[in-house]
């Protein structure tokens, strides 16, 4: 308390200027005097006479502390008196202290991750100056951000709204420093990208506009900080050294500033390039293919003045312009202006409503939490209906303890508050700097900043507001007369109380959770055993680039033919296949496709989007894709053979109405070509997508459409690291140059099944919140009721109650709104299921495991709320208790 | 002594504005000068006084200003502003309607009622 007293001191004097202290202090010392000079006139000694004069003035102090609030200056110094009484009150209970800043702790925390993710991946703008008016070009008829290089010559030169237009795209390269070749990943840029975004070099220079002068014509590199902090030991000599990137030389010209990490949130490049030497990169280039839409994002800063209205109807002239001057691959085409930094519609709707759920979740669980600290407070509030009465009896206001109540209920919840937003700070460090892949480098960059900090204390207010609340009522009413007359106020409630209200909207809340959580975890677990139209399980991936091992398109077939051959023969492969890209790896190929009649082949005419793969015959038996009816290809479908395709079922239902209607018909590519079906394959998942729906997909033999990049595919039982070295040593004996990622297909699926795992585990925690927080208020309720009803029970069992009913007495309340909360909640949870249905696989409300999983899970916690309250209730002993009394 | 009446709550600042209302007076002048017009019929804690001069001062009935008093000592004087020369009127219009209505209620003879 003295630290206290003097913290009371110096704030005083902070906050009453010095002057009116002593100005106040001189006045009443005059006013003494002059009594005292008075008193000494009428014959009384001088010290005698300041003595009397000092006694008939009365309580100094207190007139001074009246004279403060005369002049209207007392808020703080109330505030202290309350938080010292709060302070006081709370010690006395430490274990209602604890658990409520514990609770407030959870359920702030949870919404300051919440709002982290929230923040960083959709609130802040990217890390670059004038963020606000950065904006991507997205084709305004789709989905669609990306863009082919000659389109994006032609926005950037012919728009009058931008302050220079740049383009990027995502690449991936082996980078020969001349010690450890690594492979990494690259921005190709365009030559503007740095001036365009307004980025200065962290040391060296950047490229320019000015520095491409057509294909292959700008070999430098432009490292990003942290790869030159990582892989150069912050070497500033490396500004103009020479390095191989896939085996071309490239000069590095310098380093970009420590915050700029692209303009892609996900992904932090290690080295910028210049686009138009994207053939020595990739091996292969598109840089006068205006059809091939391999530019991954174009965008730019408007001009000051121009609104964004205004630069979508530019682009949109400029995209008539394209439709007119090139109806075979552009057509009518119309833009649009998004966010940069989730490649616009692309991503950003998905994360947008996966965290607004999340967000919404976690309102609940503060909601929840708000709702169970209310009625701790309302129950704390009836104990000390006496302590109340008692106060108001000896002169307080109403107003002024109502006041000391909420500052109780903030105290708490700033405490909370703070406590949360320490877990969630360290929460959210640690995400910002998890590496989900091992072979991706993709951050989540949601560290946390001060808008994280000002949500957490608002919503710590508020909630320390709206729990407060509950039990003002309850204090405006008290009759002190009445409670000090009749002790304490042992009215056995019937009728329905607001805290019963409470814990039964509380336990909905949380069954909602419970609910929701296990939707996700079915859903998880179902989609972990759905059918993928291929089976993972035993199944190995060899990834490898030819192009990047210095072979020419002529050599392709005889290599793969090789590879194949060389995989088959290691002991137990059944069989070993090779595709571009397999299924549900990020980079699909997606081309239109036409009914054979057709004959305006124009891309938006095409019936359908069929996903694309190339493969070798031995694909199907080496991924285990069954194949439905008609045949597989043979080496025999080549170059010179007739086109010929197997497709999937709801390619042949899309396209051709049935199965059997599809088998042996011809189906046309956008380049004119006939393509006969040979074979149906059954469905699949194909884009990187665990929940989407049926996609048309045809397989293409890889001798009549030849791909570079491929993927074997093994099938084999073998132990993984006996396989993982015969691999290696046949790879090295066809080519020792050749670079190769051999991983499960189990591993690489783990790409694909991240979104639906994170909102497992983010569902699963919440879920494990709200279960926690009703288990807690059930405890309350029940322990509370026990307490007060100790002596009823005592009775009850001297007059020879039962076991039965002395537990239906003490508990059978908490049990019954148990019972109403978790049914409203099943219910609420269940139509919360709609909204779950877009992150999670398959979620169905009506599941009979989801169902009963609920239920077995909320009496479990039922139960083990009520467990210690039921064992003090059983243990009453009516002689000690009675004679107590 | 025995004989001094209690104040009714809310007359204290009345009879501070009045008392002022003669001229400028410092707190303890403000006492005597209450004591002297009322025939020192009434009961005032001296401390009770300036609760009730700080609460005036902010209201802006009173203005308050340093000096020397007669004895030559340092003291706060209180002079009366315009605003509280107004309602020193109404609040004794307001009091004396008050009190004739009391007394008269009070001195009327049992038959008359």
């Amino acid at each position: 308390m003295k630290l206290l007293n003097s913290l009371r001191l110096r704030i005083a004097t902070l906050f009453y200027p010095a002057q009116v202290n002593t100005e106040m202090e001189e006045e009443l010392s005059s006013h003494i005097q002059l009594r005292a000079d008075d008193l000494e006139r009428s014959g009384l000694p001088r010290p005698e006479a300041e003595r009397r004069a000092r006694i008939e003035f009365g309580g100094r102090e207190k007139y001074k502390e009246e004279c403060h609030q005369a002049l209207g200056n007392h808020f703080i110094e109330t505030l202290i008196q309350d938080l010292r009484f709060s302070l006081r009150m709370l010690r006395k209970s430490p274990g209602f202290a604890i658990a409520a800043v514990l609770t407030l702790a959870l359920a702030i925390g949870a919404n300051a991750v919440v709002f982290g993710m929230l923040n960083g991946l959709l609130l802040r703008p990217l890390n670059v100056p004038r963020a606000q008016s950065l904006y991507a070009v997205q084709r305004g008829n789709a989905t669609y951000i990306v863009q082919s290089y000659p389109d994006y010559l032609d926005l950037r030169d012919r728009n009058r709204s931008f302050d220079g237009l740049a383009a990027y795209t995502i690449a991936q390269a082996g980078l020969d420093t001349g010690k450890n070749p690594s492979t990494a990943w690259l921005f190709e840029v365009s030559g503007n990208y740095f001036d365009a975004l307004g980025i200065q070099p962290y040391l060296g220079r950047f490229f320019h506009g000015s520095d491409e002068h057509g294909p292959n014509s700008a070999p430098y590199i432009v490292l990003s900080w942290a790869y030159w902090h990582s892989h150069f030991q912050d070497d500033s000599g490396v500004v103009g050294r020479t390095v191989q990137l896939s085996k071309h030389p490239f000069t590095i010209l310098g380093v970009a500033p420590p915050q700029f990490h692209g303009t892609l949130l996900i992904l932090s490049p290690d080295f910028f390039v210049p686009m138009v030497n994207a053939e020595q990169v990739d091996g292969v280039a598109f840089l006068n293919a205006r059809g091939t839409r391999w530019v991954f994002e174009v965008l730019g800063r408007l001009k000051v003045g121009v609104t964004p209205a205004q630069a979508t109807a530019d682009l949109n002239a400029i995209g008539y312009y394209l439709g007119k001057t090139y109806p075979k691959d552009d057509g009518p085409t119309s833009f649009s202006l998004v966010r940069p930094g989730l490649h616009g519609d692309f991503f950003a709707p998905a994360a947008r409503a996966f965290l607004a759920g999340l967000m919404l979740l976690a309102g609940l669980i503060l909601l929840a939490a708000c709702a169970n600290l209310g009625s701790l407070f309302a129950a704390r509030a009836a104990d000390r209906g006496r302590e109340v009465a008692l106060r108001l009896a000896l002169g307080s206001s109403r107003s002024r303890i109502v006041r000391q109540l909420f500052t109780e209920a903030v105290m708490i919840s700033l405490a909370g508050g703070a406590a949360g937003l320490w877990a969630s700070v360290v929460l959210l460090r640690w995400l910002s700097l998890w590496q989900p892949f091992p072979q991706f480098s993709m951050t989540i960059p949601v560290s946390p900043d001060a808008s994280v900090y000002l949500v957490a204390l608002l919503l710590a207010l508020a909630s320390g507001f709206l729990f407060g609340a509950i039990p003002v009522r309850q204090v405006l009413r008290t009759n002190p007369y009445e409670v000090v007359k009749s002790g304490s106020s042992g009215r056995a409630g019937r009728r329905l109380t607001v805290r019963d209200v409470l814990l039964v909207v509380q336990i909905a809340i949380c069954a909602v959770l419970v609910t929701s959580s296990f939707v996700a975890l079915r859903g998880l677990a179902r989609s972990l055993h759905a059918n993928f139209g291929f089976e993972p399980r035993n199944a190995t991936l060899v990834e490898t680039n030819l192009s990047l091992a210095g072979y020419r398109s002529d050599q392709l077939p005889i290599m793969q033919k090789r590879m194949i051959d060389a995989m088959e023969a290691i002991p137990g492969v059944t069989r070993a296949g090779l595709v571009d890209v397999p299924p549900l790896h990020m980079g699909w190929d997606v081309s239109p496709v036409f009914t054979d009649n057709m004959t305006d082949l124009r891309p938006w005419k095409a019936v359908a989007q069929a996903v694309t793969y190339k493969i070798s015959p031995e694909y199907f038996q080496a991924a285990g894709t069954a194949m439905l009816a008609g045949r597989i290809f043979s080496l025999g479908d080549d170059k010179e053979a007739p086109r010929v395709a197997v497709v999937n079922q709801e390619f042949a239902r899309q396209i051709f109405g049935s199965v059997s209607s599809a088998l042996g018909s011809y189906y046309k590519m956008p380049d004119g070509t006939r393509v006969q079906v040979v074979g149906i394959a059954e469905d699949g998942k194909y884009t990187a997508n665990i929940a989407e729906d049926p996609q048309p997909a045809m397989f293409l033999p890889i001798l009549q459409s030849p791909a570079n990049e491929t993927w074997l595919v093994l099938r084999s039982s073998r132990d993984r690291q006996q396989l993982v070295a015969a691999i290696r040593s046949k790879l090295r004996d066809l080519d020792p140059g050749l670079p190769a990622f051999i991983q499960t297909w189990n591993e690489e699926m783990n790409g694909a099944l991240f979104a639906p795992r994170m909102a497992t585990a983010s569902l699963g925690v919440l879920g494990l919140m709200g279960a926690m927080l009703s288990i807690t208020g059930i405890f309350g309720m029940a322990a509370y009721s026990v307490s007060k009803r100790l002596r009823e029970l005592g009775i009850r069992i001297a007059l020879g109650a039962q076991r039965k009913e002395v537990l239906e007495a003490a508990l059978g309340r908490a049990l019954k709104l148990l019972a109403y909360g978790s049914a409203a909640g099943l219910l609420l949870g269940l139509l919360a299921t709609r909204v779950l249905a877009f992150i999670v696989y398959q979620a169905t409300p009506r599941d009979p495991l989801v169902l009963a999983g609920v239920v077995g899970a909320m009496s479990l916690l039922g139960l083990l709320a009520t467990w210690i309250p039921a064992q003090r209730a059983l243990s009453v002993n009516p002689v000690i208790l009675l004679r107590a009394e | 002594v025995a004989h001094q009446a209690q104040l009714l709550p809310g007359t204290l600042d009345l009879l501070i504005l009045r008392a002022v209302s003669l001229g400028p007076l410092h707190g303890y002048g403000v006492l005597l000068r209450i004591g002297q017009i009322s025939g020192n019929a009434l009961l005032i804690e001296q401390g009770a006084l300036y609760p009730g001069l700080f609460r005036l001062v902010r209201q802006g009935l009173l203005k308050a200003s340093w000096g020397t008093s007669d004895n030559n000592r340092r003291a706060k004087f209180y002079e009366l502003t315009s605003a509280g020369r107004k309602r020193l009127r109404e609040e004794t219009e307001s009091w004396n309607r008050l009190a004739s209505a009391i007394a008269c209620a009070l001195s009327q003879q049992p038959e008359e009622t």
